[in-house]
């Protein structure tokens, strides 16, 4: 498989007034690939997937998106975030809409997508999903596991390049982190780019071609799955896992 | 005779004055009202905007306006708009109509504040997952207020709009005061024609009251639609 870089990350820093959050990251992801980002709370992994999209301006450093660096003046981000998917830990489904036009609203008005086509690809989607009776509920009359798979479905409609997950089933009910976990698996099988921030270590194995500790602000330990749970090397990545496994 | 049957005697001779002054009581709260939404929201977007100064106009506006009496606004601006060469003209078909501007500048002024506030706090009580979902899927900001920020802001800015109405209902019983005739003007002169304070008092103090129980019934029935309509 030739491996192209679809974000490439170089001298990142990110400051909340006096707080340093990220120091000086540097890495890049592959196409194809799914990277998972483990570390403890306040590490910044929310922040730097937030970076990613420029949902938090980068205090130095730049984000390279298929050759184009976001940070440049003049860059339209509104264009590229088209094609960078970002689902959240607490889904942010539009409460104002149905699940139809949730999935409809942005291809139609930013693609300029018809009507119909827009359905008839929702459609598509949700009936793979098993939610097509769901079309005219609104999100507040949805479980946990059912919207975060309607915002994975958000996304995909913009056909992005890469998703970005930010603990996409830390709201949800342990019954339903299943059904979220299944999906992202099987857009892992299709062949999705992913960046995954997550707690659930087993799925981040199961899933992740490469996984990136995060702590500090730095990418402390950065392997291939199997590698980071049974041969890390960094101390601190060390005593996270003998707490969390 | 006993009190209700003086309010009755009184209602029975002077019921004009008194219908007089609500007609002119519900004309100001509206116009107030209606002017204060369009520059409140002109005040919000400006006390939200990015421009430093523009923001700073905008607090200092609503701040100061929210922490000074209406009477004084009001006399400010019946005494002061002259004295700057600003006057209203009079017009032949609406009596005092100079007067009648005055007050209604000056409750505009004070509801422009208010009904700002209200709308900001509408908009920042919108969750801002929803602006970051907008913004993360590629809408422009203009955009993403608009399909997904304000339809939900509007359900919590609506209600409020109406409680604004029912109080300046109320407030605008100051307008009196320079001679505006709107329902407590009317209930003075009744007064000091039947020189019986205490039934004339009564008669308006029902008469608002009847306005703005039916005004916030109506806003309470609309509140049930909207929420019907879903959060
Ligand atoms: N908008 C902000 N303003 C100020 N400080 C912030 C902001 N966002 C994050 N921080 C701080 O940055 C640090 C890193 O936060 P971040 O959310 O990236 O951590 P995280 O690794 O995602 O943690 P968690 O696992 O709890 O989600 C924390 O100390 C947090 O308080
Ligand atoms: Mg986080």
């Amino acid at each position: 498989m030739e491996e192209h870089n679809i974000i490439k990350v170089e001298g990142l820093c990110k400051s909340f007034g006096d707080l340093q959050v990220l120091n000086d990251i540097t890495t890049e992801f592959k196409e194809k690939q799914v990277v998972s980002i483990i570390g403890p709370s306040g590490g910044g992994k929310s922040t730097f997937l937030r970076c990613l999209n420029l949902l938090e301006t980068p205090t130095s450093g730049s984000i390279i998106f298929r050759d184009v660096d976001l940070c440049a003046k003049g860059v339209d981000i509104n264009v590229h975030r088209q094609k960078i998917g970002m689902v959240f830990q607490h889904f942010n489904l539009f409460n104002n809409m149905n699940v139809m036009k949730n999935l409809t609203v942005a291809p139609m008005r930013i693609k300029g997508m018809e009507q119909d086509e827009a359905e008839a690809k929702a459609m598509t989607f949700l009936k793979r999903m098993g939610l097509e009776d769901k079309v005219t509920s609104y999100p507040s009359q949805l479980s946990g596991g059912q919207k975060q798979r309607i915002a994975i479905v958000r996304s995909l409609m913009m056909e992005p390049d890469v998703m970005l997950f930010d603990e996409p089933t830390s709201a949800l009910d342990p019954e339903m982190i299943g059904e979220v976990l299944d999906v992202i698996k099987q857009l892992a099988v299709e062949g999705m780019t992913m960046i995954i921030v997550t707690h659930e270590m087993r799925f981040a194995r199961e899933v992740s071609n490469r996984i990136l500790f995060l702590d500090g602000g730095r990418i402390d330990e950065d392997r291939s799955a199997a590698e980071f749970f049974d041969d890390p090397h960094s101390p601190r990545l060390i005593s996270f896992l003998q707490k969390v496994l | 005779m006993g009190f209700f049957e003086q309010i009755a005697v009184i209602l029975q001779r002077y019921y004009p004055y008194f219908l007089d002054g609500v007609k002119n009581t519900l004309i100001i709260a509206a116009m107030s009202v209606v002017l204060g939404v369009v520059f409140g929201t002109l005040m919000a977007i400006m006390r939200m905007c990015r421009i430093k100064p523009l923001r700073w106009l905008a607090i200092a506006y609503i701040e100061f306006v929210r922490g000074t009496p209406l009477m004084v606004q009001l006399m400010f601006i019946f005494y002061g708009l002259p004295m700057v060469g600003i006057e209203f003209p009079d017009v032949s078909f609406i009596p005092n109509f100079s007067r009648f501007m005055a007050g209604i500048v000056a409750m505009s002024i004070n509801s422009c504040a208010y009904v700002a506030e209200v709308i900001r706090s509408g908009i920042q009580s919108v969750d801002e997952g929803q602006m970051e979902a907008a913004r993360s899927i590629g809408f422009k900001y203009g955009e993403s207020m608009r399909l997904v920020i304000l339809p939900q802001a509007v359900r919590n800015i609506l209600p409020a709009l109406g409680n604004e109405f029912v109080t300046v209902i109320k407030e605008s019983s100051i307008v009196s005061v320079i001679g505006i005739s709107d329902l407590m003007y009317g209930t003075n002169g009744v007064i000091a024609l039947t020189y019986r304070s205490l039934p004339c008092l009564a008669i308006a103090a029902i008469m608002y009251f009847i306005l703005t129980f039916i005004s916030s019934r109506l806003i309470a029935k609309l509140e049930k639609r909207m929420k019907h309509g879903r959060a």
